[in-house]
């Protein structure tokens, strides 16, 4: 697809930028009402406990203090949350009732005038706990002596399920040769900079609640108003709310019910921010802690015959839609690769730990972890070169539309050229030759590949495929683009943002499809009551699903400024000729109607207007996920996402031998997301995505005590990489079109994440290779390295 | 009930401001809740996000360490104080913003407070100074590589005018 563009892909400074420049962002806790009161947490100290008794009365006492809630009133006056499988006997409120499930989570809470005064009537709030018994460890909180976590549930196990896409058995007993090994993604998650926050206010008379968040969740108003015991229309939540940082996590339902029903309790205006620790522990905000044990069979030409994976995600004491993590990598599961036989088997499983939220690319990285080291067991068993080994298993160009084994179909990408460019814009050879001169010189030096792909689009399809009773097939995203009397363009957008650039996007394609100039169109957020049908920027799909929603509406927009031209202009509609927002006839190019006119014919002249048209000049557009509205087959085939991203990475790194400390010297993307709306913006996110990637690979975890204790509560301990842990990064871009979206873009929210922590556990291994070690557990922090390289056996399972 | 105050007075951003706060009030909470400049963030409250890095004397400190009375009679610049005396965008910001070196906003502020600061003292840093000058600030979304990149075209910038 050829395809000359008047504004997209070109550089364009955000419009987001200016008020973030001048610190005239509007954060939550920027957002100040008068009287507004403030909440603070008492969090269980235990891992499992049956709570006794609480006291509050020395709290009650304290100034400035409003109200103390506990378990018991909240949970007699609000529903339980979500959960995303069919587990109808687990509960999950903001507070614990009776028991506590983890160490951390929220027992009591105080309102008071101050935020420090809260604190300080917190602290005398007295729980008295008889601790139970607990359990940390997934494998052994899936054995029948392990302590239920919900003993109604009857089990601590959420979701099990073996699919068996194609020839499993066949290609395992006929393959020449088979690998196994088990690798471990670690217990990390986004840490956005700015925590979750929440403001809410009851409106009595209007029996109205107003609630400011930062938040990026779909169904958010929907889900609150059913805890809440409210119609939907009870809750209006405002999307103008500058979100700082999110990746998938800001879901803070539960702290948003509770700061709802506090703010209707004490009749005044009620904001809670998470303070770091808040945040780290009782936030409920881990990611993916998960193990795979991966089989794989191949022949010793290098072709992947078969693959089982074996997935246990441990997603702590409660079920949001935290299962479905390990959903979504059935629509990439065989990642670039042509692999045609499949056996998958999730497992879901709850410990005493924080729980889990959705973490960019839901599931995806940890998932293209184990397929990435599947490869280069492959090629280490064969002795052949990784980069050979993908070559020759990677789909071909010419294979698209490419139909996988458990229900998806790729709609575009050439992997080999995207590979290619890579190790072209690295020097490849020379990189070789580097990591061969730091090894003469005695340094442990190694290059990592890994080559992924990026689900995009966000179809929840694997909701139904995790929940037969769900039969969900629309993800729906929309845009209202309205012109003004003065003929300014204003879009409107039905979701909040979290740095995206949704503005950006919105303006550049209203502009792009109606002529008119990017710079001078405003794009708001609505609120839930105004909002047209969204699902929030999730999954990787705004540059398709808002982009296409804003140019079905601007489409829409351009035929009814052409009939109304053709109309006045007493000709057919196909004569009109369109350009810059003016219309003309064509051949007869001095008769036409202006911008200016239509605008002030379909505002004021009700007598100008062609029968049925409606006065003024809006239109609406609600978009349908492209390939969406399926359900799931019998042995669990379904389309989830329509588009595939593609990057290829590739990187040098040395380790101190003596400290373990490891140093990334070279780092490269190839990055291939179809026709970029913005570069800077698609670069931005994946240079942002790298640097998580290397984040989870070598630094940050959720560390717990044998106790139960959380043991990196706070960014001391939960080691965000800085400017200089992240090395200079390159990207070489490609574009493969995609055939099913508005102008050929795909997603790109996810990019650099989804392979980054791959190639780095790759890197790490070549250079542990020369001393016969491997190393299969995140993150590969300077200590696990150091322990690998001094142990007197291979870590290698 | 009111807890015992103390007044402090400051010079923010050119200005002299004064309010009464209680002693425990922090620099980046008297800046946000008493003065409403909220575009200095907080992000951990105990030092290590940069977040809420502000200039003192032209250094950076971090605001959520330090008590407002223990500053009184100083000067302190927040990013409100970097724009130009117009309102509009200083070099720096306009580098940040033709750099693309922001995403969700919320570090920004520290971001542009320990950049400005380095190309004070100076003007013509190394890559690897820059990283240095910014690696007390965490950043989420650009992986940093377009704030190195809007730090060196400002100070490219800066050396022409």
């Amino acid at each position: 697809m050829e395809q000359a563009f008047k504004y997209i892909g070109a550089k364009r400074r955000t419009k987001e930028a200016p008020r973030f420049l001048t610190g005239s962002g509007r954060f939550v806790a920027d957002i100040h009402l008068p009287g507004m009161k403030h909440v603070a947490i008492v969090a269980s100290p235990h891992p499992s406990a049956r709570i006794i008794s609480i006291n509050t009365e020395a709290a009650r006492a304290m100034p400035g203090v409003r109200y103390i809630l506990d378990g018991e009133e909240f949970c007699a006056h609000t529903d339980t949350l979500y959960v995303g499988v069919d587990a109808p006997k687990l509960k999950r409120y903001a507070l614990a009732r009776d028991v506590v499930r983890y160490s951390g989570e929220w027992v009591v809470a105080v309102v008071a005038d101050s935020r420090a005064q809260a604190e300080d009537a917190a602290e005398l709030v007295e729980v008295e706990y008889q601790a139970t018994p607990h359990v940390i460890d997934p494998e052994l909180s899936l054995r029948d002596d392990a302590p239920l976590i919900h003993p109604e549930h009857g089990s601590n196990q959420l979701y099990h399920r073996k699919f068996v896409w194609g020839p499993v058995e066949a290609a395992f007993r006929e393959a020449e040769e088979r690998v196994s090994f088990r690798v471990t993604w670690g217990r990390s998650s986004t840490v956005p900079i700015e925590t979750f926050g929440v403001l809410a206010q009851w409106h009595e008379a209007d029996q109205l609640l107003d609630v400011w968040a930062s938040i990026q969740m779909p169904k958010y108003p929907d889900q609150l108003a059913r805890a809440l015991r409210l119609p939907g229309n009870a809750v209006r939540v405002h999307y103008d709310v500058d979100v700082g940082g999110s990746f998938g996590l800001k879901r803070g339902i539960k702290h948003t019910v509770l700061v709802s029903y506090l703010a209707r309790k004490v009749g005044a205006p009620v904001r809670f921010i998470e303070d770091r620790l808040e945040n780290m522990r009782g936030g409920d905000m881990h990611g993916p802690d998960r193990f795979f044990d991966v089989e794989v069979a191949f022949n010793r030409d290098g072709i992947i015959k078969g693959l089982r994976i074996r997935a246990v995600d441990d997603v702590g004491a409660y079920a949001g839609r935290s299962p479905l993590q390990l959903g979504k990598p059935v629509s990439a599961i065989c990642g670039p690769y042509q692999i045609h036989a499949i056996e998958y088997e999730p497992t879901s499983v709850m410990t005493n730990k924080t729980p889990q939220e959705a973490v960019r690319g839901f599931g995806q990285a940890p998932t293209n972890l184990a397929l990435e080291r599947t490869m280069d067991h492959v090629a280490r068993h064969l002795g052949m070169d990784p980069i050979e080994l993908r070559r020759k298993n990677f789909i071909r160009k010419d294979q698209f539309p490419y139909l996988i084994p458990s229900g998806s179909t790729y709609d575009s990408g050439d992997y080999h050229t995207v590979l290619d460019k890579a190790l072209a814009a690295i020097d490849y050879p020379e990189l070789l030759r580097q990591r061969d001169s730091l090894r003469a010189a005695g340094a442990l030096a190694g290059i990592g590949i890994s080559t992924c792909l990026e689900p995009s689009g966000g179809n929840s399809a694997f909701e139904p495929l995790f929940n037969a009773k769900n039969d969900t097939t629309t993800w729906m995203d929309s845009c209202l683009v309205r012109v003004d009397l003065s003929g300014a363009i204003t879009g409107v957008m039905g979701t909040s943002s979290a740095g995206q650039g949704h503005e950006t996007l919105v303006a550049t394609v209203l502009g792009e499809v109606l002529e008119r100039e990017p710079d001078k169109i405003r794009v708001v957020h609505a609120d839930s009551l105004n909002a047209l049908p969204s699902n929030s920027p999730v999954g990787s799909r705004m540059a398709i699903m808002l982009g296409g929603a804003a140019a079905g509406a601007a489409r829409k927009l351009k035929a009814t400024l052409i009939r109304l031209a053709a109309h006045n202009l007493g000709c057919a509609i196909d004569d009109i000729e369109y350009a810059d927002g003016n219309t003309s006839v064509r051949g007869n190019p001095e008769r036409g109607l202006s911008w200016d006119k239509l605008v002030e014919i379909a505002h004021r002249k009700f007598h100008l207007l062609p029968p049925e048209m409606e006065p003024g000049l809006q239109a609406s557009f609600v978009w349908e996920v492209p390939t969406g509205g399926g359900l799931p087959t019998e042995d669990g085939r379904i389309q989830i996402y329509p588009c595939y991203s593609f990057e290829a990475h590739v990187l040098l790194i040395k380790i101190d031998a003596d400290t373990g400390r490891p140093k990334i010297l070279k780092y490269l993307c190839g990055h291939d997301c179809g026709v970029m709306i913005n570069p800077d913006v698609v670069h931005g996110m994946t240079y942002g995505g790298i640097a998580h990637g290397i984040g989870a690979a070598l630094y940050e975890k959720f560390a717990y005590t044998e106790e139960g204790e959380l043991a990196s509560g706070t960014l001391m301990d939960y080691l965000i990489p800085s400017s200089m842990e992240v090395p200079e990064l390159h990207i070489v871009d490609h574009c493969t079109p995609s055939p099913l979206t508005t102008f050929g873009q795909k997603g790109s929210g996810e990019s650099g994440y989804l392979g980054s922590a791959a190639a780095i556990c790759n890197a790490v291994n070549d250079a542990l290779a020369p001393r016969g070690k491997s190393i299969e557990t995140l993150p590969m922090s300077n200590l696990a390295i150091w322990n690998t390289l001094h142990a007197t056996l291979s870590a290698t399972r | 009930m009111t807890e015992k105050t103390i007044l402090v007075s400051l010079e923010v951003n050119g200005k002299p401001v004064s309010a009464r706060v209680p002693a425990r009030t922090t620099l980046v909470d008297f800046l946000r809740d008493e003065l409403r400049l909220t575009g200095t963030h907080v992000g951990c409250e105990h030092g290590t996000c940069g977040a809420c890095t502000v200039m003192l004397d032209g250094e950076p400190i971090r605001s959520c360490l330090v008590f407002a009375v223990q500053l009184e009679g100083q000067r302190i610049t927040t990013v409100e104080g970097l724009t130009k005396p117009d309102g509009s965008l200083s070099i720096l910001q306009d580098s940040f913003a033709e750099a693309h070196a922001q995403q969700c906003g919320y570090c920004t502020p520290g971001m542009l407070i320990s950049a400005q600061s380095l190309l004070n003292n100076n003007p013509q840093p190394s890559d690897d100074e820059i990283r240095v000058a910014i690696s007390s600030n965490l950043c989420r979304c650009t992986g940093y590589q377009q704030i190195v990149n809007a730090v060196g075209m400002a100070a490219e910038r800066m050396a022409k005018e």
